[in-house]
């Protein structure tokens, strides 16, 4: 899918938990998400927590999106 | 370890006031059976019905099957650390009461139950329609959590099969096979000239309808570990799951683990199966790393020749089993892998979600998005109410005469990854 | 049942008109079974029978591809044939070009099957092989014998419209097809011989060769994130409480598109994931965990980014082929780009 996206000529960047996999179907731009049934949450931290962690991999994901790359680059969370 | 398996002969399953084991038939006292899976607080009824081989029944939603089994000697008893106490299984005597079943059903927990038919053709697609099954149809209490509904129908289905199992203690087995797996240093210097070879049994463990528990305990929460085949012939090894429901290991799959039941045949002639490793397959990518780094680890540790690699399930798992493949091929160390695949319901898809050049000996167990028109069975045992929704079906699967339209993925055991069936695809 | 009629084309070195110093010889047709057509026809037995043979040279066919292929057609639609068999070529490479060729050409002209018969490194065989069945032969004509029985079949269950099974079993060259089929050993059984065979070095054969995936290059960055629409899109499965759409646990025919002008949050009561490849627990406790539309919204009214696009998109990964993922997303990839979105957040789970 995010093939097809870019494609389109649309940057775009994927969260996924499991990069290797976003590695080998060839996405561009991959952010490292949490786990498989929770990508961009922790089900174990406060709600406010939580919602934090999401707004660090989304930043992430801006970030990626604003940088140029030339190859498949993982944007490993800060 | 030396462990003696007794194989009884089951031959029919019919009701009775007392439950016995005579001449290959199999009596069961429904009443006592239904108090014991009762005495969970958590269910409000079971029924039970018998499916036998060729009969035009449809069992769904199933969600495990096991085998009824029980010790005859030797230390503790089958499913240990969940129905007995916790012991060390694995030598000793086992009795079995092959050809019998023991099926799960009941109202959904997730979308991921399956299907048996035990006539028609389906039934070509599941083993369990060569089973004498005895069906167990649970109705859970109002109000209970997802987790606490499918953890008490699977205690309960395992109560029941260890209740039948007891009943074959004091029978003359039809077969007796004996399986010895010696310590690592008695089994190289017993064959010194064959190749040294292990199995890395990777077990399904994300969460809801996806874990394994290894004496009780969780997968998903354990590092790679090792122990002994005949260990998991004792059930050591339980099923928590069954998404997808075609390449998911039931319980009665992990009690008849066909890699280790083929590399035992092979054993001393042409091999020595000498290591037997199980790892996980979780939701965190560190653990997919640690927990491929840990089999790898062991394998290189062990000095094996070669390996096979069998993996549960399907699309994140592809890369632990990759990762194992890659990182043991690393460790000079031959690998095959069993797998199956998702090519679309035309075939020309991708199969797999990750690949390695690596992987060069791959075993497949066929295309799980095969779609497959199941006739109109005379019976349903269980509920056809959740067939538009299981992993396999969809909307408009089933039709109005009664037949089904699904991908096999929504049978149980139909491209079983362990390699217990015959089907392929090329 | 009345004969099936076999149109067969062979080259000027089967046909016996001589080698390479005819290979221009034009196309011609003849009466009945020529050279190899006599092996065809003993292994058709009274199922099928060769009325007509095109003969055609190997070199006047590949330097005049429109003239030939025009006058063998033109042959072949005369005859008026049930189906048409080419070859086998072997590895006579402009010969596997042409028997190629000229399957897909009748094919699509005539629409009736075509089979031709190759050995797997003819460069016809990697040019043809997901268009055409291609039956696996030997590299020289002493695989004739072989090759002959195959063709005869497969060609039998072409007209008679039967299941055509796995390639392994009819005999022609894998075409990135996966069928299904039953073995005779149990895979278990399999992987333990595979892995006798690889520990010894002997030769084995993977039942499932290593795919290449293709790469896209990355498009520019987004210059100005603070005023870019942005859109997210997800794979797992995030739909409008009740899945009014119905999309599959699993193999999912279909994605969804659904507005959320005006929500902020996704909430248990609003929104859950119909994907069954995991445990759904979470994300049916705040969908967020998956679409992130409450730190999304959060950004928008910060002036983080300039706007987050009022839909979004979703499938269900588990279990969907890519083929059709691939599919879904070219479909909302173009709806995106005609929204003027500027970048996608895809999240997987």
């Amino acid at each position: 899918m995010v093939k097809e996206i870019e494609r389109a000529g649309i940057p775009v960047v994927h969260v996924c938990t499991v990069t290797p996999i976003s590695m080998t179907v060839g996405a561009n731009r991959i952010v490292p998400a949490i786990a498989i049934p929770h990508p961009l949450g922790n089900p174990s931290l406060t709600p406010a927590d939580e919602k934090q962690l999401r707004r660090k991999i989304l930043t992430t994901a801006l970030d990626a999106l604003s940088t140029e790359v030339d190859g498949q680059t993982i944007f490993e969370v800060k | 370890m030396k462990l003696e398996v007794g194989y009884i002969q089951i031959r029919d399953i019919q009701t009775a006031d007392k439950s016995s084991v005579k001449d290959g038939i199999l009596y069961v006292n429904t009443k006592e059976l239904e108090a014991l899976a009762l005495e969970d607080e958590h269910l409000k009824a079971v029924c039970f019905d018998v499916a036998r081989p060729g009969e035009s029944i449809r069992i769904t939603p199933v969600k495990d099957v096991i085998e009824p089994r029980a010790k005859v000697e030797g230390p503790g008893d089958v499913f240990p650390g969940v129905i007995t106490k916790l012991n060390t299984v694995g030598s000793g005597k086992t009795h079995v009461l092959q050809g019998a079943a023991v099926v799960t059903v009941g109202k959904i927990v997730g979308f991921q139950e399956g299907i048996v038919d035990m006539a028609g053709i389906g039934a070509e697609y599941t083993p369990f329609s060569a089973t004498y099954n005895l069906v167990v149809d649970f109705t859970p209490k109002d109000g209970l959590t997802a987790h606490e509904y499918e953890a008490a129908i699977r205690k309960a289905g395992l109560k029941i099969a260890y209740a039948l199992g007891k009943l074959g203690v004091n029978v003359t087995p039809d077969e007796v096979k004996t399986y010895e797996y010696p310590s690592i240093m008695e089994a190289i210097k017993k064959y010194p000239g064959l190749p040294r070879v292990g199995y890395v049994q990777m077990l399904q463990s994300q969460g809801l309808l996806h874990d394994t528990y290894v004496y009780g305990v969780d997968m998903k929460q354990s590092l790679t570990t090792m122990l002994s085949p005949t260990e998991i012939m004792d059930g050591a090894i339980l099923s928590g799951n069954c998404v997808s429901a075609c390449d998911k290991n039931t319980t009665y799959h992990h009690q008849n683990n066909p890699v280790i039941e083929d590399l035992f045949e092979e054993h001393g002639k042409t091999l020595n199966f000498c290591a037997m490793i199980i790892t996980n397959e979780n939701v965190y990518l560190a653990d997919k790393e640690r927990s491929s780094d840990w089999t790898a680890k062991l394998v290189d540790y062990l000095d094996l020749d070669g390996v096979i690699i069998s993996q549960e399930g399907f699309g994140n798992p592809d890369t632990d089993l990759i990762m194992n493949c890659k990182k043991i091929e690393e460790t000079d160390t031959h690998t095959v892998i069993i797998t199956d695949e998702y090519a679309g319901r035309d075939g020309t898809s991708q199969s797999l979600a990750d690949a390695d050049p690596k992987a060069d000996a791959l075993v497949t167990a066929g295309n799980a998005n095969q779609v497959i028109t199941l006739p109109k069975l005379d019976r349903v045992i269980g509920t056809l109410d959740y067939t538009e929704k299981i992993a396999g079906g969809y909307a408009g699967s089933l039709e109005k005469d009664g037949s089904i339209t699904v991908e096999i993925q929504a049978i149980t055991g139909s491209t079983n990854e362990l390699g217990f069936s015959r089907l392929s695809a090329r | 049942m009345s004969k099936i009629k076999v149109v067969h084309y062979i080259n000027q070195f089967f046909a016996g008109i001589g080698g390479e110093e005819f290979a221009d010889h034009k196309p011609e047709i003849r009466d009945g079974a020529v050279g190899p057509g006599m092996a065809l026809t003993g292994a058709f037995g009274d199922k099928a029978e060769i009325i007509k043979t095109v003969v055609c040279g190997d070199s006047y066919f590949n330097e005049n591809l429109a003239d030939a292929k025009k006058a063998i057609i033109d042959m072949v639609r005369s005859a008026n044939p049930d189906i048409f068999i080419a070859g086998p070529a072997f590895n006579a490479g402009r010969y596997g070009v042409a028997c190629g060729t000229i399957c897909e050409a009748v094919k699509q002209e005539l629409n009736i099957p075509v089979i031709t018969g190759m050995f797997v490194e003819n460069p016809g065989a990697e040019m043809f092989r997901d268009k055409l069945y291609i039956i696996a032969t030997k590299d020289s004509a002493a695989g004739m014998r072989d090759a002959v029985p195959a063709v005869a079949a497969l060609a039998i269950k072409l007209v008679n419209k039967e299941p055509v099974g796995a390639s392994i079993e009819e005999g022609y060259l894998p075409n990135n097809t996966r069928v299904n089929f039953f073995e005779k050993e149990r895979g278990s059984k399999r992987a333990v011989d595979m892995l006798l065979k690889k520990m010894a070095g002997k030769p084995f054969v993977t039942e499932y060769p290593m795919p290449d995936f293709d790469r896209v290059e990355p498009n520019h960055a987004v210059k100005d994130i603070k005023s870019a629409t942005i859109a997210i899109v997800t794979s797992g499965g995030i739909v409008p409480k009740g899945n009014p759409d119905r999309i599959e646990s699993s193999s999912a025919s279909k994605y969804g598109e659904y507005d959320i002008t005006g929500v902020n949050d996704l909430t248990d009561a609003t929104y859950e994931t119909a994907h069954g490849g995991y445990d759904p627990v979470y994300a049916n406790a705040d969908a967020d965990r998956v679409l992130p539309v409450d730190v999304m919204r959060d950004f928008e009214r910060e002036g983080i980014i300039g706007k987050l696009h009022n839909k979004f998109y979703t499938t269900v990964g588990n279990g969907t082929s890519t083929k059709s993922s691939k599919q879904f997303a070219t479909e909302y990839a173009q709806k995106l780009k005609n929204d003027n979105v500027q970048a996608v957040i895809l999240t997987s789970t």
